[in-house]
């Protein structure tokens, strides 16, 4: 019987817990589309960035990756808006976790370009390829297939790093199940509904990124 | 006569407080094939890597085709040339590698392709038929959508060839081109070399095949501590070597 009134409840609520659901995919979407290219950015400073941009850049991938992810919501929230950049719980959420993702999306694309091996870039040069050429038609293929799994991991981390934004007001799909929980106070159904949506979510995200791999593998 | 291939004057090229090369002066004619002999660390693949600028170079002149390689003079001063300038220059040299160094993602076809469409603006079409007929001419025609991968060591260096070679250079480089071979591929390979040779292609190579270097140079450079230490016609050379530096090389080398 507990199981069909939770049911009942989650049928009931289902167009509060949807909005929840659309707002989660939309923040971490979002968040990782801006936080990949943040980090492309990231990454190809501090493999080909003279020193002193290499060492500013290192600080920032540095100081964010030792930081908590929440540490890192609340002080966009609350301390931007101290220097007088209003940002609103949604922004400074979706703003947080893109600088989190930056850091880790650069040390991916770091990982990746170092591993290609110097007798690449010497074999594109020797064909008269410029920087650029040789960046775009030899590495930037190579460093993609090599990032992709490790890209999968981080986004799905960012995933359940949005959760986090519950905590200054964003209504996403955890706030939204606990919105339900406090009418109806069926927590332990309604937190084990809202976990097998997350995993629902990531177990997508890793088969897709599957699914990319097969596709663009080198045959060997 | 005319414009040398290449000519090398008074080469010096330093690693950190290391002087490897001290003092090179080469000269190739138009079809000539010079092999580079020497013990590890004599200078051989670092004088290779200087020609078409893989190494910077410190004092002294490359020239290829009469145009000086990655410098210019200003004002009795060298100013290195900007990297644009450095892509086309590299593109007159076409280089084969000891680890082959093809292009993992891109099939044999693509591989050889690339330089065509990219450095020389060859339209595509136009581009694989140029690979193919090389990929023909190193006997790869039928693997031509193989991925390196699915390729022998000697299979990867005979496409690694098609791909230099395809770029119509003034000058090959071959650097140590079957070291990484497993015996039984060398000759594959040899042959493809030594049949470029015949076509009256301007080569130089270094390796440690004597034979190889005896049947298919004109003259042979021998290196000794960042120096030419001898040089001459393949026969004299290893016949007759004047130093016991070379005698010594030579017998360890059992030739």
């Amino acid at each position: 019987m507990e199981i069909a009134q939770a049911l009942e409840v989650i049928w009931a609520a289902r167009w509060a817990l949807l909005a929840g659901l659309g707002n989660t995919i939309l923040i971490s979407v979002l968040s990782i589309l801006m936080g990949t290219a943040l980090g492309l950015v990231v990454g190809l400073i501090l493999t080909y960035g003279n020193p002193v941009l290499r060492f500013v850049v290192r600080l920032y991938s540095d100081f964010l990756r030792g930081t908590p992810v929440f540490v890192l919501i609340l002080a966009c929230f609350y301390i931007l808006s101290v220097v007088d950049i209003q940002l609103s719980a949604y922004e400074a959420g979706i703003f947080a976790l893109t600088l989190f993702c930056s850091s880790h999306v650069g040390e991916i694309v770091l990982g990746a370009l170092k591993a290609i091996p110097k007798g690449q870039t010497e074999a594109a040069k020797s064909v008269g390829l410029t920087f650029f050429g040789t960046f775009f038609s030899v590495l930037l293929p190579q460093a993609l297939r090599m990032i992709l799994p490790t890209w999968v991991t981080t986004a799905t981390e960012i995933v359940k790093a949005s959760t986090l934004l519950s905590v200054i007001g964003v209504v996403e799909l955890l706030l939204g199940v606990q919105q339900v929980i406090a009418r109806t106070f069926l927590s332990l159904e309604l937190y084990f509904f809202a976990g097998f949506v997350f995993f629902l979510l990531n177990f997508a995200i890793e088969k897709a990124g599957r699914f990319v791999e097969r596709k663009v593998a080198i045959p060997s | 006569m005319s414009v040398p291939v290449l000519e090398i004057t008074n080469l010096h090229k330093r690693f950190g407080d290391v002087e490897v090369l001290k003092g090179i002066d080469l000269t190739m004619q138009r079809g000539d094939v010079v092999s580079l002999i020497g013990s590890s660390g004599s200078g051989k693949t670092t004088l290779l890597r200087c020609v078409n600028l893989l190494e910077d170079y410190e004092e002294g002149i490359v020239a290829v085709a009469g145009e000086q390689i990655g410098y210019r003079q200003q004002n009795g001063r060298r100013v290195r040339l900007r990297e644009r300038e450095i892509a086309r220059q590299r593109a007159m040299t076409g280089m084969t590698f000891q680890h082959f160094n093809l292009f993992p993602h891109m099939s044999a076809i693509r591989n050889v392709m690339l330089g065509l469409v990219r450095t020389r603006k060859m339209p595509k079409d136009e581009a694989y038929a140029t690979a193919e007929t090389w990929l023909d001419r190193v006997g790869m025609k039928d693997r031509k959508d193989h991925f390196p991968g699915q390729l022998s060591g000697g299979q990867q260096q005979r496409v690694a060839i098609a791909r230099a070679i395809a770029m119509n250079p003034e000058l090959m480089l071959f650097d140590e081109v079957t070291s990484a071979l497993d015996p039984e591929l060398v000759s594959e390979v040899l042959a493809v070399v030594k049949g470029l040779a015949a076509d009256g292609m301007t080569m130089l190579l270094v390796t440690h095949e004597m034979q190889f270097a005896h049947d298919v140079s004109d003259r042979v450079v021998f290196m000794q501590d960042g120096r030419i230490g001898e040089e001459g016609p393949p026969d004299t050379l290893f016949h007759n070597p004047k130093s016991e530096r070379l005698a010594a090389f030579l017998k360890s080398s059992k030739f």
